[in-house]
Parts: structure tokens; C-alpha cells; sequence
């Protein structure tokens, strides 16, 4: 605690630049996962080359890739922007796949109805299967935001400052409580990000929680089970 | 008028739904098809709105071929009413029923005041209007199906076997009401169902269909009651069994009407 309250401003420094470095990624991965995801569910037999991909992607180990990145994208070692590129592309990875399950997980029924009542394609897309898709790509997306929180604390390890460094200098010099305040402000992040998706899905979907047997929503998958799916 | 010409559809897995149909289905009626499962009526409904396309033939609605006209537009102009009523789940009653006014490009007030008109036209109580679809009964949310089929006014309502999952009860109110509307609205509707004595109810027309859309019979109900056409169509309607064939018999003072089989069915009214 003692070791806490002489660097709280560092500590705060810290989760800032956590916070975005992971915001970020988790906000561009879901925004160019969806429509990813959507054209694979509508050509089923490019699906399984587009997932196998993202599967694929996933295996590239993260310190690798941040490593790396900067001679394919032409920035410096230290810039955060090789972070944020890279945690994009595994949220994209793993995202890819929930959305194409959420897609799928819209009622051909209501989709049929939608359009015998006159929707145009465009309108259908956003205004019912985007909607109704909603509920699995939010399970998606809280996987997608746990699991880059605590990957971004990799990019300590190539200089990129966010709460992992506590983990690295911690170690360095031997403070447990430096160590055990950044495995504190880490899971405490994921849990905030994990709340505020809670919330949002609330506030957006509200017919989804009205308790009727007839919008059943698939089962959140667990985070063990989807990166099994994934790698 | 709507008009099947020499209208067939083979799936593209070579399934024949309909072989060569050809009928008129005068305005300001209700014509039903009526057949049992797989007889191809869900298809020829589809074919007035162009959700299945013909592999030869024509549909005209007032003489245009409708494979002339914009898809989109021609669906905005066509009431539609399915099983299972196909709501928007995610859309609170009165927005399903304003959505289809918002398509047409009314405004948001304008919409939901008819909305709100049209529900209560189809006898839904306004307190529901604020819930989502499946915080309403099987026969409630049949009930907005028929709202939103009817808001925009359309000349032409298809009904695809609307009430043909609710209880027998309700199924009875909800035909009732809609022998009441069309009384009102003097829509030209389309009705599929497999339940003959709806059929017979519903229909100044009724069209007995077998396999691939081949017509047994088409007629008024009393005319296909009075000269069945054929075996098919006397089996169907169910007159081998005697359970049309009604005479009266006298009993305890009272004049009863009995089916051939000897069961009571109704009184004789004086
Ligand atoms: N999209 C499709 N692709 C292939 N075959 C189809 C398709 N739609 C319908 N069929 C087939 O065409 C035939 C007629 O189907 P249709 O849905 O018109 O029957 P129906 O009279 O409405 O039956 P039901 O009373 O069960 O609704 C059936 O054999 C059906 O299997
Ligand atoms: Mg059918």
C-alpha cells in the first residue's frame, strides 16, 4: 500500500494509457469485424476460409508481432500505434467468428417476414439482422475486450508504456506490491470494460431481456471454449 | 383483378411446386386456396408479391405483369399476414405496425396515429402497444400481424395460414373479426389455408387445390357443396363421410339437426 501511495499518479498515468491502448482495438476490431462476419455468413462457402483465417492470425504470438510490425507499417519500435494495430487484428480475429454466429443466429423467419413486407436490402441489414444479431455479437465483444486488456500489458515488454510495465519493472526490482497493483488495475479494467458492455447491451436492447420464450438468445460463450473454437 | 396466367414454379432443386395454374380472383373478394401440406399454395401466394418468381407464366394485378414492377415498391403495396405472425422482435408493438407507414416514407407522427388507428381497428387493446412481440399471446400478436398488414391501406392483402396457430377459440374470434373488416375495407384478399371449413367460411371463392397447384375445384362454398366435382373434392370437403349430409330428426319435442352418422351437430332454427 505504502508503495502505492507514493505513485498513484504514476499508477494513473498507467491505466490511461491502458484504457486506450485496449479501448481502441476493441472499438476498430468490432467496427470492421461485422461486416466481415455478415458477408461470411451470407456466402457460406467463403465462411470457412474467412474464420480459418482469423483462427489463423490469432496463433501469431503477440510479442512477435509487435516486433515485427513496425517494418510492415513503417513506424518507429516505441510507437503505441504498433500496439493498437496489432490488438485490432486479433480483436478482428476473434470477432470475426462471433459475428458470423450472430448473423446466423437471426431468425430466417423474421428475416423472410422483414422482406415480404417490403425492406429493401439495406434496410434490413441495419434496421433487423444488425439488431437482432446483437445479443451474440455482445458476447462476442466481451470476450473480444477481456481478452485485449490484459494482452495489451505484452506491449511493456517492447516499451510501450500502459499497467503491464508494473508488471516488468516490478520484476525488475523485485516489489511484489508493483506487481500486484498492476494484476489489480488489469483485472479491475476487464471488469469495467465488462460492465459498461453489460450495460450498454441493456440500454440498446431492451427487448432482449423482456424474459419471452420467443427471442431466445444463445448462451454467452465462455472465453475458454471460444479461444479452443478460435486457435 | 389478379390474374394467374399459365403461371408454373420448379425450385431450383427440380422440386415442381406448381405444374400450370391459371385463375382470375375478382376485386373487392376474398379468394382462399385451400389444399393439404405441400400442394403448392404458399407458393402461388408468393407470386403476387414476387417472394418466389415463376419459372413460366405471368401474375397481373389490374393487368400489369408484376415481374414489371420494382419488387420493393410492389411489397410496400401488398399487405402480408403469416403464421407465427413474423414480427420484428426487437420492436415494440406499435413500431411494428408504424415501421411499414415509415417505409412508405410517412412521417414519425403520422405513423404511429395510424398505427395506433389500425390496432384498434383489429380490436388490440392500446395498452399492449408498448410491449414487444413476445410479451403478447399467439392471438395478440396475430392480431398486429393483421394491423400491420392492413396500416398502409393496401388494395391486395395475402394471408398465409394466419391463424393456423392458435387455439381453435381463438382462431374463431380472429376469423369473425376479419369477416368484420372485410366487410369494411373491401380488401381483395388471398387466404391459404388446410382447414376447409375456414375456407368455406372466409371465401366468396374458394380454390381446391392438389399436388403441384392443380385445381380440384373453384367455386363459391355453396356451389362446391351443392355439385362437388369429383371424388378428390367430395372426400375433401368431407361429404363421404357423411359428416355434411345433415338431415333433421325429432327428439324430446325438439327439432334437431343430425349429421348421416347419427351425431347431433346443431337446432333447427324456427
Ligand atoms: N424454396 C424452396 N425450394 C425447394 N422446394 C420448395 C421451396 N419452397 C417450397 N418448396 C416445395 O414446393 C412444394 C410446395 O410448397 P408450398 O410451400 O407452396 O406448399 P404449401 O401448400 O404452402 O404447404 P403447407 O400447407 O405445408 O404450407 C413443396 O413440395 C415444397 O417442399
Ligand atoms: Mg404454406
Amino acid at each position: 500500500m505504502t508503495w502505492f501511495n507514493a505513485n498513484t499518479d504514476k499508477v494513473w498515468d498507467l491505466l490511461l494509457s491502458h484504457l486506450w491502448l485496449s479501448g481502441l482495438p476493441i472499438l476498430l476490431g468490432f467496427v470492421i469485424a461485422v461486416p466481415i462476419g455478415w458477408f461470411a455468413n451470407r456466402h457460406r462457402r467463403l465462411r470457412g476460409t474467412i474464420l480459418s483465417l482469423g483462427g489463423i492470425l490469432y496463433t501469431i504470438p503477440s510479442l512477435a508481432f509487435f516486433l515485427v510490425l513496425p517494418s510492415i507499417i513503417g513506424t518507429g519500435f516505441l510507437d503505441p500505434v504498433n500496439v493498437v494495430v496489432a490488438l485490432t487484428v486479433y480483436a478482428v480475429a476473434i470477432m470475426v467468428r462471433s459475428a458470423a454466429d450472430a448473423f446466423e443466429s437471426v431468425s430466417p423467419a423474421v428475416l423472410d417476414a422483414a422482406t415480404a413486407t417490403g425492406f429493401a436490402p439495406a434496410g434490413r441489414a441495419f434496421l433487423v439482422e444488425l439488431p437482432l444479431a446483437g445479443p451474440v455479437l455482445l458476447a462476442g465483444l466481451r470476450v473480444v475486450a477481456v481478452s485485449t486488456v490484459s494482452l495489451v500489458s505484452v506491449g511493456a515488454l517492447i516499451g510501450v508504456s500502459n499497467l503491464g510495465s508494473l508488471f516488468t519493472e516490478g520484476y525488475r526490482t523485485d516489489n511484489d506490491a508493483e506487481i500486484l497493483i498492476g494484476v489489480i488495475g488489469i483485472v479491475g479494467l476487464a471488469l469495467l470494460f465488462d460492465l459498461v458492455l453489460v450495460i450498454a447491451g441493456r440500454l440498446l436492447m431492451p427487448w432482449a431481456y423482456t424474459g419471452g420464450q420467443r427471442t431466445p438468445i444463445k448462451p454467452i460463450v465462455s472465453f475458454a471454449q471460444h479461444l479452443g473454437g478460435v486457435g | 383483378m389478379i390474374e394467374y396466367r399459365s403461371i408454373g414454379k420448379t425450385f431450383a432443386d427440380g422440386t415442381e411446386a406448381v405444374g400450370d395454374f391459371s385463375l382470375q380472383l375478382p376485386s373487392r373478394t376474398t379468394t382462399v386456396f385451400v389444399g393439404s401440406s405441400g400442394c403448392g399454395k404458399t407458393t402461388l401466394l408468393r407470386m403476387v408479391n414476387r417472394m418466389v418468381d415463376p419459372s413460366h407464366g405471368q401474375v397481373l394485378i389490374d393487368d400489369v405483369d408484376v415481374a414489371t414492377r420494382n419488387k420493393v415498391e410492389l411489397r410496400r403495396s401488398i399487405g402480408y399476414v403469416m403464421q407465427e405472425a413474423g414480427l420484428l422482435p426487437h420492436r415494440k408493438v406499435i413500431d411494428n405496425v408504424a415501421l411499414m407507414m415509415r417505409l412508405k416514407g410517412a412521417s414519425k407522427k403520422e405513423a404511429r396515429d395510424r398505427a395506433h388507428e389500425v390496432l384498434e381497428t383489429v380490436g388490440l387493446d392500446s395498452s399492449l402497444a408498448n410491449r414487444y412481440p413476445a410479451q403478447l399471446s399467439g392471438g395478440q400478436q396475430q392480431r398486429v400481424g393483421v394491423a400491420r398488414g392492413l396500416v398502409t391501406d393496401p388494395n391486395i392483402l395475402l394471408m398465409d395460414e394466419p391463424f393456423g396457430a392458435v387455439d381453435p377459440i381463438v382462431r374463431d374470434e380472429l376469423q369473425q373479426e376479419l369477416l368484420r373488416l372485410q366487410r369494411e375495407l373491401d380488401k381483395t384478399i388471398v387466404f391459404v389455408t388446410h382447414d376447409i371449413d375456414e375456407a368455406f367460411l372466409l371465401g366468396d371463392q374458394v380454390v381446391i387445390l392438389k399436388k403441384g397447384g392443380e385445381i380440384a375445384q373453384v367455386g363459391s362454398p355453396a356451389d362446391i357443396l351443392a355439385k362437388p366435382a369429383n371424388d378428390f373434392v367430395s372426400s375433401f370437403i368431407g361429404l363421404d363421410k357423411g359428416r355434411r349430409t345433415l338431415h333433421v330428426e325429432e327428439r324430446n319435442g325438439t327439432r334437431i339437426v343430425v349429421d348421416e352418422s347419427g351425431k347431433a351437430t346443431g337446432v333447427l332454427a324456427e
